[in-house]
């Protein structure tokens, strides 16, 4: 067995708590609006976020709580369309981000945002499993074309169309014409990396923040560049606590955000 | 004239909760319908793939209770009838996939019939066979979370079936497997068709194990719930409808099969 118990622990749990990721609890009291320069803020801030986002998101929250003692930042981190239906649905949330334009759409054609604010972009990489089954091998030299890595027959997960990691994928593969080569379209992008890291596929189309603490080998490519995913934010609009959803999303934007969010493997918009 | 036992009265204290009850297991079955998109109704059903997704559900769901009867009937009577040590940790073993996560059943399989997996690593150097990703490994993944409600249902009867019947069969000089072909099964038929239609209602709504274990591709292992949920993170009318269809083939199969076979058990 070559799969470290640790992981698969830690898999598991992930898998579990994709399941309640429902109701947040409503946003608690309102933010002191003193209208100074330094407002103090209060009550619970509630951040509906793109899974994706999760290790950037709860270190700036973290910042933020530090700073406002009173202040208690939930997060509900989940697939993006997963998040637009709950808010659609009429669940209480502050701050939402998404992991690519169209869900963001779903929320502000509902009335339920203004002005959405692009903060971060993502591209896909190609990875594989430690021992890479299929022996997948990158030319010497340059950025290869996602055609030029994948062989003719290899077992290849990618995200379902559905969702925001599966549409890039989508691109993708029509850019190299091998809309064919998936095997199974996964309902989110933890579904890609659980198949790889077990070793069950031979490759998945896969997040570059996914792979970015190197723990599974990937590949860059070429095609991954125009279709990547562009990550926007916006305070809703019957936001319970808009001034700490404001605060919250100017950290986001601030060099110390972006900083943060390339250190975690994101592009800029 | 003797008042039949149907007919008695239901105690007030009962009533109340029991219509509670009734409420709040069909309202949401009520909501799904009134929010039923009716106008787009033909389009949806008619969208590519429906049909497909429609056919493997039924086809899986049938060959998952087929093999769960086969394996399934065999493993009550043991559990039921055999006076072996540790039957009672086998019973809680088999009957382990009610209370676990279906995703954590996914993955488990995985660990046996991945291609990495324990014996799926030996098939795939012996026979070049790989079970994820196929429809075979669908009709498992069902089997795996829908038999133990066939197991129990059966064990059920099978504790409740006199067990003189056997008995006395065996005094005439039946053979064991004479007696439970003669006398035992046909003794407790309608527990075996009870588990069968709890097991196929199961497998058919099987969404965590499904998708894990045997991944999500169109006409090869997209069943109707899978295919629900991701049109739910698209276009939810659409999953409405889905969803409808799959309530309305299942509720039409449950009472055909009700009126056919299980016409007396029904009411027994």
């Amino acid at each position: 067995m070559r799969v470290p118990p640790a992981f698969l622990l830690a898999s598991l749990l992930t898998l579990s708590a994709c399941g309640s990721a429902g109701d947040a609890p409503p946003g608690g009291s309102e933010g002191d609006r003193g209208g100074g320069t330094l407002p103090t803020l209060s009550g619970t801030l509630t951040v509906f976020a793109a899974a994706s986002l999760t290790d950037v998101f709860t270190d700036l929250g973290e910042q933020l709580e530090a700073q406002h003692p009173d202040l208690e930042v939930q997060f509900n981190f989940a697939g993006s369309s997963a998040l637009a239906g709950q808010l659609t649905q009429g669940a209480p949330a502050d701050v939402f981000a998404a992991a690519d334009e169209a869900q963001m759409a779903r929320v502000a054609e509902a009335g339920l945002a203004g002005d959405a604010e692009l903060f971060a972009s993502n591209r896909l990489m190609l990875a594989f499993p430690a021992d890479n089954p299929a022996g997948l091998r990158k030319p010497p030299s340059g950025i290869p074309s996602l055609g030029e890595l994948l062989p003719e027959d290899l077992t290849l997960a990618v995200c379902a169309p559905e969702v925001p990691c599966g549409a890039a994928a989508q691109e993708v593969l029509e850019q190299v014409g091998r809309t064919d080569a998936p095997d199974t379209y996964e309902e989110d992008v933890r579904g890609v990396l659980t198949k790889v890291q077990l070793g069950e596929v031979d490759a998945g189309l896969v997040y570059r923040t996914d792979v970015m603490s190197g723990e599974i080998p990937a590949f860059a490519f070429a095609e991954s560049e125009a279709a990547q995913n562009r990550y926007p934010v916006a305070v809703l609009d019957d936001a319970p606590n808009a001034a700490a959803a404001r605060a919250f999303t100017d950290l986001l934007l601030s060099e110390e955000g972006r900083r943060a969010l390339t250190d975690a493997g994101f592009f800029e918009p | 004239m003797s008042r039949s036992r149907e007919g008695a009265p239901v105690p007030a204290p009962l009533l109340v909760p029991a219509a509670i009850g009734v409420l709040f297991l069909t309202l949401p079955l009520l909501g799904l319908l009134v929010r039923t998109p009716w106008s787009q109704l033909g389009a949806q059903l008619t969208a590519p793939g429906v049909g497909q997704a429609l056919r493997l559900s039924l086809v899986s769901a049938t060959l998952a209770t087929g093999l769960s009867l086969l394996l399934g009937v065999p493993l009550a009577w043991v559990l039921a009838r055999s006076r072996a040590r540790g039957r009672t940790v086998l019973r809680a073993l088999v009957t382990v996939p009610l209370v676990l996560p279906p995703v954590v059943g996914g993955v488990a399989l995985f660990l046996v019939l991945g291609r990495q997996g324990v014996v799926g690593s030996w098939l795939d150097d012996a026979f070049g066979i790989t079970i994820p990703f196929t429809t075979t490994a669908v009709v498992i993944a069902e089997t795996f979370v829908a038999m133990p409600f066939l197991v129990i249902s059966v064990e059920g009867a099978l504790r409740a079936a006199d067990a003189r019947f056997e008995d006395v069969a065996a005094t005439l000089g039946a053979g064991r497997w004479t007696t439970f072909r003669s006398v035992t099964l046909p003794l407790v038929a309608p527990g075996i068709a009870a588990g069968a239609v709890l097991c196929w209602a199961r497998a058919l709504g099987e969404f965590g194990a499904t998708i894990t274990f045997a991944g999500n591709f169109p006409g090869t292992t997209q069943t109707m719930p899978l295919a629900v949920y991701l049109a739910l993170q698209r276009d939810p009318d659409a999953a409405i409808v889905l969803s409808v269809l799959l309530l309305g083939v299942s509720l039409a199969t449950l009472l055909l099969l009700r009126d056919r076979w299980l016409g007396r058990a029904g009411a027994a």
